[in-house]
């Protein structure tokens, strides 16, 4: 539409993605028809992805504070106290309908992103963690989404020397037309170094730093804020392309520049790129702010304001400086060979006004563009119960059930993704991928260890959002908690359908329930988080297929001496224990699915109380240095546990025979929910006293030592024979053509 | 021993070789602006890993042409000990320091994993705590690592005893045909060499991220502990 001159009516709004009423509400905070770049903004600040319209009701309700909790929502990112003057800085951040489009820019920038959210606020990036969903493995675009997604990923994150040191993977037909990419950036900062965005001091000048803005993203904002359609691929333009080179300078000229006094606030250009962060800035702040369209760096010739304001072009920052600040300023971003262009300056007038060529492109009153934007109670329907869970039977036995399960999609070894991440740049990685569950990095000069792990069951949330929402939440934190680590915050991730149906809007405030009982249990505050919504693809007849609603959680911990961290290898001998209940529920479990090819039953119980006692439990006792490794018990079940310690390690165990009185596919397999295995030095009687003492369920579960897992029919599987079935899936995958 | 690391922009492991040099040297080294035009005074110069220039043009072409690159050519030239790792080996082919080149992994994917490394000449400063045939761990992170060069610097290289490191089995099993032996395919399975005079070294693995029993191991330290040794004035 360069140059183009387009009427400004009711159609170009809908056309930007504005409803009738909004736009009516736009004509009356005006007083008059808006200009093109008026629509634009308001199009894009009104958007689902940055207004929040559909969730932010909801998102209320979560509970997000602690005495740990520096910084809750509502900043770039959230901050937590980790202790000894830190603090830790994350957030997750989706980049799902991008990844779709073009898998390796989609995914590269959404890792660019989440970084720049982060390290805007003053802290050195230390960890990436993703979480992802992919369509069935034999559908069409699998093959080739993947290799981009997990490529972009790589050739982002290995490029600015941050360590992706964790993440999770599903495949769901019900992600074929809409994949989720997930990422997560963990920074560390000193507390009294952190910055936030609220720009302050009128006449200060407002500063555009980094990479020049080209035509590219243009209403990338407005893309995802709609279901995908047939033409979905020829949305391609809308797809921003990333350079991890220009982010590394980036990083290092911000944290340079943040170690002087030079800056009042400072915002990334994300979504909605120039737009979002001056309107976000200056309205936090509560000031006006005028910019200057001629003063931005620009790619190409010939832009127009348009364009400029909503072009989403990467690696940018937009700062607040001391006037008196920016020749240091200027200095700093010559050194790293970045562009440093004042582009204007914070004003009393409480309005945005964007000039161009001598024209006043925009003049919007800040005020109204924020409080009357529109949130919406969005109709919601009864929630229907799942399938009832149907006959259970065992047609081919425990071996053949374990050896068909560590081989499926959903519980593969993860190496071929992990080995193309630098998981130990930074020199600080103490548990890399598949060590732990959850990754632990050291924080550089001191002996604080940072725990850190991303989860969501998608399948137990499509069966009850509910206990879905609340099964992520504990999920994280028992990851947390099985490295020893204190579970100290959660970063939310929320994938969910088109809200404006009711079916979908249930499925949504049911599992922000779930996951806020689950954080006031576990004292496991949400401090920061993003809200994908219209993760749905249109099929030719006309329906539209909704991706499971997937409320990913980003968890980080602390441990205060990191040397003190397990992870989940089998040490060469000892013994097995099993920390808490198992009643055998197979509703909803990866053995119903890939034995008896049935999603059906409830998902499991959650009990938080059960959850609190077990893990406080089981980290007392791994920081007492009784426990050799542990593994929390998860999709798959026990056995799958089981399995999972013995190709970590090079040593095997011999199950005991379980006095269970139920069939020993639930008992095995069930996935019962605040389970973990110990393995202890000896016959473990110490710890299993403890338990008891503490209330804990706890029973011996197996002999630990040679080189095979023995099960209780005194079949053997060799360690080398599980890791063969474990690793072939992604080669095989991969080399599908 | 006094030791110095080059910035370039988009060097990202500087942080990993100082941690490894301090913990093992007890001095914290020098960092090195690439815009720089002179040395300090120093006893060991290391190129660091990263991605130089963001690997445009070729890895490492471009940081070849920094202003304090043609200082460190005169250092090498001067006798003096360098070490580059990763991107700083495909700096040091770039410059022509060392010979010959990295191409693309011959799966064409980046690798970050554990490798293993024979010491094929114990006799250099970098080499010197390890024995002929020891077998060490060694993280690897890189999309570039596959050694190549013609036969007769390969032939001259072998006779000259300057292949440092190969790739091999746990065991020490050398098998450059063998994919999983030598991960990206390098000719001869050759992970580092030495200059004529022993005392440049390059290498694509990362002794530097294996220094500590918490990080998983202390395999990369007999390196740091030797170069300490030899260098110490």
């Amino acid at each position: 539409m360069s140059g183009a001159v387009r009427e400004v009516n009711e159609s170009l709004a809908r056309e930007f993605g504005l409803t009738a009423e909004e736009y009516g509400r736009v004509l009356s905070i005006m007083g008059r028809t808006p200009s093109l770049t008026e629509l634009g903004v308001f199009s894009v600040m009104w958007s689902e992805h940055c207004s929040y319209k559909s969730s932010r009701k909801w998102l209320r309700t979560l509970p997000t504070t602690a005495p740990w909790v520096i910084h809750g929502p509502g900043e770039n990112a959230g901050v937590v106290d980790i202790g000894q003057g830190l603090a830790a800085i994350f957030k997750m951040e989706s980049h799902n309908h991008p990844s779709f489009i073009e898998p390796y820019q989609g995914a590269a920038t959404g890792v660019g992103g989440i970084l720049r959210d982060v390290f805007t606020m003053g802290a050195r990036p230390v960890a990436n963690l993703n979480a992802l969903r992919f369509g069935h493995p034999l559908s069409p675009r699998t093959r080739e989404i993947v290799d981009g997604v997990v490529r972009g990923i790589g050739g982002y994150g290995n490029c600015v020397g941050v360590p992706t040191v964790g993440g999770e993977v599903n495949f769901h037909p019900a992600y074929d037309g809409n994949p989720l990419v997930n990422a997560m950036t963990v920074g560390v900062a000193r507390q009294d170094r952190i910055f936030l965005s609220a720009a302050a001091g009128i006449g200060n000048p407002v500063v555009y730093v980094g990479s020049k803005t080209g035509r590219d993203g243009i209403h990338g904002a407005t893309m995802s804020s709609a279901e995908f359609d047939e033409h979905a691929l020829s949305k391609r333009p809308t797809v921003q392309v990333g350079d991890p080179f220009v982010e590394k300078l980036l990083i290092e000229a911000c944290l340079e520049l943040m170690a002087t006094d030079a800056i009042v606030a400072i915002q990334d250009m994300g979504a909605a790129g120039l737009t979002s962060s001056s309107v976000e800035m200056a309205g936090k702040g509560g000031v006006g702010i005028d910019l200057d369209l001629d003063a931005v760096p620009q790619r190409e010739p010939g832009m127009t304001a348009y364009e400029m304001m909503l072009s989403e072009s990467q690696e940018r920052m937009l700062m607040v400086l001391k006037p008196e600040r920016t020749d240091v300023a200027r200095a700093i971003f010559e050194k790293w060979e970045l562009d440093f262009a004042i582009i204007g300056t914070l004003t009393d007038t409480g309005h945005i006004v964007v000039r161009h060529k001598g024209q006043v492109e925009a003049d919007i009153p800040l005020d109204p563009l924020a409080d009357q934007a529109p949130v919406y109670d969005r109709p919601r329907a009864e929630l229907t119960a799942p399938q009832p869970l149907g006959e259970i039977y065992d047609p081919i036995g425990l071996e053949e059930s374990l050896l068909r399960l560590v081989g499926t999609p959903d519980l593969a070894s993860r190496a071929w993704i992990w080995n193309q991440y630098d998981s130990t740049v930074g020199g600080q990685t103490v548990k890399r991928p598949g060590g732990a569950d959850a990754a632990i990095v050291r924080v550089e000069d001191t002996q604080l260890g940072l725990a850190l792990t991303t989860d969501c069951t998608p399948r137990y949330c499509y069966a009850s959002p509910a206990r879905g929402g609340a099964q992520a939440v504990a999920e994280a934190w028992r990851n947390i908690t099985a490295t020893g680590a204190q579970p100290l915050a959660v970063t939310d991730n929320l994938n969910f359908g088109n809200p404006e149906k009711p079916e979908i809007m249930a499925q949504f405030v049911a599992a922000i329930e779930g996951m806020g009982e689950a954080c006031r249990a576990l004292d496991f505050p949400v401090v920061s988080g993003n809200v994908s919504l219209y993760n749905e693809t249109k099929q030719p007849d006309g329906n539209a297929i909704a991706i499971l609603p997937t409320p990913a959680i980003g968890g980080l911990g602390v441990l205060e001496d990191v040397s003190r961290s397990v992870g989940l290898a089998m040490p060469q001998s000892g013994t097995l224990l099993l920390i808490g209940e198992t009643k055998g529920h197979l509703g909803q479990s990866i053995w119903l699915r890939e034995v008896l090819g049935r999603e059906t039953g409830e998902a499991p119980e959650v009990d938080l109380a059960a959850e609190k006692r077990n893990g406080d439990f089981v980290r007392s006792q791994i920081l007492a240095g009784n426990v050799a490794a542990c593994h929390d018990v998860a999709d798959g079940g026990i056995l799958i546990a089981v399995a999972e310690m013995v190709m970590a390690g090079s040593s095997g165990c011999r199950l005991d025979v379980p006095e269970s009185g139920m069939r020993p596919e639930a008992y095995w397999f069930g996935e019962d929910q605040a389970r973990y295995l110990l393995a202890v030095e000896g016959d473990g009687a110490a710890c299993a006293e403890a338990a008891g003492k503490a209330g804990v369920p706890v029973r011996v579960l197996a002999s630990i030592g040679g080189d095979s897992l023995v099960l209780p029919s005194g079949a053997t599987l060799s360690v080398a024979r599980l890791r063969t079935e474990n690793e072939a899936f992604f080669p095989k995958l991969m080399a599908r053509q | 021993m006094k030791a110095g690391i080059v910035v370039f922009p988009g060097t990202n492991r500087e942080r990993d070789m100082a941690i490894a040099l301090r913990s093992v040297t007890g001095v914290a080294p020098v960092m090195l602006w690439h815009r720089e035009t002179s040395l300090p005074d120093l006893d060991l110069i290391v190129l660091p890993g990263g991605f130089s220039y963001g690997d445009y043009l070729r890895c490492g072409a471009m940081a070849a042409h920094s202003p304090l690159m043609r200082e460190v050519r005169d250092f090498a030239s001067a006798g003096g000990h360098i070490l580059g790792v990763c991107n700083g080996f495909q700096i040091l082919t770039e410059t022509g320091i060392l010979p010959g080149a990295l191409l693309r992994n011959a799966g064409l994917r980046f690798l970050s994993q554990d490798c293993h490394l024979r010491v094929e000449q114990a006799d250099s400063p970098f080499t010197r705590h390890w024995k002929k045939g020891d077998v060490f761990r060694a993280p690897l992170a890189h999309g570039d690592g596959n050694y190549v060069a013609d036969v007769a610097t390969l032939d001259r290289l072998e006779g000259d005893g300057r292949i440092a490191f190969r790739y091999a089995g746990s065991g020490g099993v050398v098998d450059a045909g063998d994919a999983i032996l030598n991960p990206n395919g390098s000719q001869r399975a050759i992970a580092g060499i030495l200059s004529e005079n022993g005392r440049v070294c390059g290498m694509m693995p990362h002794p530097e991220d294996l220094v500590d029993p918490l990080m998983g191991g202390v395999d990369g330290r007999p390196l740091f502990e030797g170069l300490m040794e030899a260098l110490v004035r």
